[in-house]
């Protein structure tokens, strides 16, 4: 046990935890996309950036120590939250127009957390593989963000193995781990934990699209701040009950 | 017939005008004339200088996304796209036929869409033109001055589309570009709450759709036979109709008459279209030209949307806009009403109708209802077609057995309307521009025949107002003889 401080508010924290999970059980939001407390931490998308002590760091691997002073919601952090946020956008295809994931979309709705209007950057319009051969799932490859959640999902829960992020730079890209490398032979279940991580719409259930209305949707009336901290603050918490 | 108006011989003698763009039309389009020496006419054409490949780029998308998807093709009548794609999914996962409140949901979805989009061309894009003249002063002829000149009539137009809107959005969730339909159904019941909030305006409405019947009627009137013979054209009409002959909107078979009225096809299952329509390709316009098979392609184009579903139908089931048809017949002594610019009176019935229908339906206990979608068996083809504001529109496509659209073939209201435009522009061109000096009204009666027709040039964009226009006249040297431009603010100068 001991404390820290988020933004000059002083928040206690458990021995072990990273300075996210203390973050959130304080209900304290801090943006993030491939952090999910149910997996182990990645530390790739760099949303959850923090200065600790006046050093940047990602919140979601950082561990939390006494007397560490953390600054969150600061200009300066929004604005470099902002700009990855655009980067994630102009990196590969996300159409939100029509995405049936618009409304449940972690990516649009940090977006509109962070009150991004548009990127400052140009598209790079890659040419990526929608992968339907699965009679019950899509993978849509335009929208992953390569968060890894899907690879965390199949390797530690589901015991599958069945993602993997191939390539380097640009031409990262989602492989299946499956002799053809379609997910039709992979084994893939619409019960596996893999298939209802992604937090953009990259990995779907098929035949399910635009059923819940507008309005209903996860982040029509709620922000991402106020959904994530009500639903990872229990995950949390259970951690070291 | 100005056919002969389509190619000219020796373009490259001839001096080129350019309408760029045809401004208070939804999206973008332009008009070239080709001059002799004299001022003669010697070709017109409408010209669609958009690209948008959606019949390309949906392939390769699961067949889920197309009614989400292709309402992106306009601003105006995304319902209509929908809603055709929405029919043509049920199709593809097997259901024939919806719940009785998932049609009627549809239904009523769509009369809303009807109502705004007449709404919006009749006040704010046309009534501009009736309501001033043709020739009148450029800067003043849009909805701007109609609300400082007519304050009355603007904002009951203005008001009329939001209600329109407003149905949309209870349905939808969103005024425009909403989500709806989905495979073999819905995915909204509509409350009672929303409902009674539609009942409190609807009686206001159908008022205010009653006077602009009789606004349109008494503009007509007022010199009949100057705007029965204005970009006159004789042709054939296509349309939905429904089995028992009444204007319909939403589903029926296809029915088709000649320029005298005598059937050509009728009650034809919509899903065989193929054995009826084709469509043809010019090199000149991004747009194609469809035709009626029977007629060939010389002779096979048609005319659709308010002029040709009210000529087409037997009657219209709603009292008030039944009798408006009725007296509006009469101008076709018999037979069909060819004018032109009857496009407005009949569009303006048929908003009187959406107001009588979708009071209709929120009366209906049906529309409260909550049992939405039905399932089927999966096929791999699937046929949409509706009666959009602008005409019928077909959504045709093929999807493989991963649920992926293979294929995709749309034909949009306004591209069945092609060869009829550019016969009427031919026609005024001829009888009003023919070997005079070109000015800013005669150039704008080009534009007002265009108008009539609600023409979605992109379905896409949309252009209202004071748009700037450039015009050269060149002569067959290269010299340019005249130059008339019109500025942001209307204002036109040679």
């Amino acid at each position: 046990m001991g404390t820290i401080t988020i933004d000059g508010q002083a928040i206690p924290f458990q021995d072990g935890q990273t300075l996210i999970e203390a973050a959130t059980e304080a209900g304290v939001y801090i943006p993030h996309l491939c952090h999910n407390p149910e997996f182990k931490p990645h530390g790739s998308c760099k949303l959850c950036s923090v200065k600790v002590n006046g050093r940047v760091c990602s919140a979601c691997t950082f561990p939390a120590a006494e007397g560490q002073e953390v600054l969150n919601d600061t200009d300066e952090l929004n604005e470099a939250r902002r700009m990855i946020t655009e980067m994630l956008f102009v990196e590969g295809n996300h159409f939100c127009a029509y995405c049936e994931k618009s409304g449940d979309c972690q990516l649009q709705a940090v977006g509109y957390f962070l009150k991004m209007t548009g990127p400052r950057f140009s598209y790079f319009y890659p040419r990526r593989e929608v992968d339907a051969s699965h009679r019950d799932i899509l993978l849509d490859r335009d929208r992953c963000i390569f968060c890894e959640l899907c690879v965390r999902a199949s390797r530690d829960v589901d015991g599958k193995n069945l993602f993997a992020i191939a390539g380097r730079g640009i031409r990262n890209h989602l492989i299946v781990n499956s002799a053809s490398g379609e997910l039709e032979d992979s084994g893939m279940a619409v019960t596996d934990k893999a298939a209802h991580v992604c937090p953009v719409g990259a990995i779907l259930i098929k035949r399910q699209a635009y059923k819940v209305p507008i309005g209903s949707r996860t982040y029509d009336e709620r922000s991402i701040s106020e959904v994530s901290l009500s639903a990872e603050a229990p995950v949390v918490a259970a951690k070291h009950d | 017939m100005n056919e002969s108006l389509e190619i000219a011989r020796n373009p490259e003698r001839l001096r080129r005008v350019a309408i760029d763009p045809v401004s208070r039309v939804e999206g973008h389009g332009k008009v070239t004339l080709l001059l002799d020496e004299h001022n003669h006419i010697r070709q017109v054409r409408l010209h669609i200088v958009e690209f948008r490949g959606f019949e390309r780029f949906i392939q390769g998308r699961p067949y889920w996304e197309l009614p989400v998807l292709v309402q992106r093709l306009c601003g105006i009548c995304p319902v209509s796209h929908h809603l055709a794609a929405g029919k043509a999914i049920d199709q593809l996962v097997g259901v024939d036929r919806l719940t009785p409140s998932a049609e009627k949901l549809r239904r009523l979805l769509h009369l809303g869409q009807l109502l705004q989009s007449h709404a919006l061309h009749f006040f704010h894009l046309a009534s501009p033109d009736l309501l001033f003249g043709f020739d009148s002063e450029a800067g003043k002829r849009n909805i701007v001055g109609v609300l400082e000149k007519y304050p009355e009539i603007g904002l009951k137009g203005v008001k009329m589309r939001k209600y329109g809107q407003e149905v949309i959005r209870a349905i939808t969730g969103k005024r425009v570009h909403g989500s709806g339909a989905i495979p073999g159904g819905m995915n909204k019941a509509l409350t009672k709450e929303e409902r009674d909030g539609l009942l409190i305006d609807l009686e206001d409405v159908l008022r205010w759709a009653e006077e602009a019947v009789a606004l349109i009627r008494q503009v007509y009137l007022a010199n009949p036979d100057y705007h029965h013979h204005f970009a006159f054209i004789r042709s054939s009409f296509l349309g939905l109709i429904q089995d028992d002959g009444a204007l319909e909107f939403y589903h029926g078979g296809l029915r088709a008459k000649d320029e005298f009225g005598r059937p050509l096809f009728d009650h034809i299952d919509y899903r065989e279209y193929g054995d009826y329509l084709h469509e043809e390709v010019k090199s000149w316009s991004y747009m194609k030209f469809p035709f009626i098979v029977s007629l060939g392609r010389e002779n096979g184009w048609y005319r659709v949307g308010p002029l040709a579903r009210i000529n087409n139908c037997d009657f219209i089931a709603t009292p008030l806009a039944e009798a408006a048809r009725q007296d509006f017949m009469a101008q076709g002594d018999g037979g069909p009403v060819h004018s032109t610019l009857a496009f407005h009176w009949a569009r303006m019935i048929e908003a009187l109708h959406c107001a009588e229908g979708i009071k209709e339906l929120l009366h209906d206990p049906d529309i409260l209802g909550r049992d939405l979608v039905v399932q089927g068996e999966k096929t791999t083809e699937g046929i949409g077609v509706i009666e959009a504001p602008r005409g019928t529109l077909f959504h045709h496509y093929r999807i493989n057995e991963e649920d992926i659209v293979t294929e995709a073939n749309l034909i949009v209201s306004t591209t069945s309307n092609n060869q009829a435009m550019n016969e009427s522009i031919r026609q005024v061109a001829m009888r009003y521009l023919d070997g005079r000096e070109l000015t800013e009204g005669l150039l704008n009666r080009i534009e007002v025949a265009i108008r009539a027709y609600d023409p979605c040039l992109s379905c896409a964009t949309h252009a209202l107002g004071k748009m700037p226009l450039w015009l050269d006249l060149v002569d067959a040297d290269g010299i340019v003889l005249d130059h008339l431009t019109r500025n942001s603010d209307g204002e036109t100068a040679h």
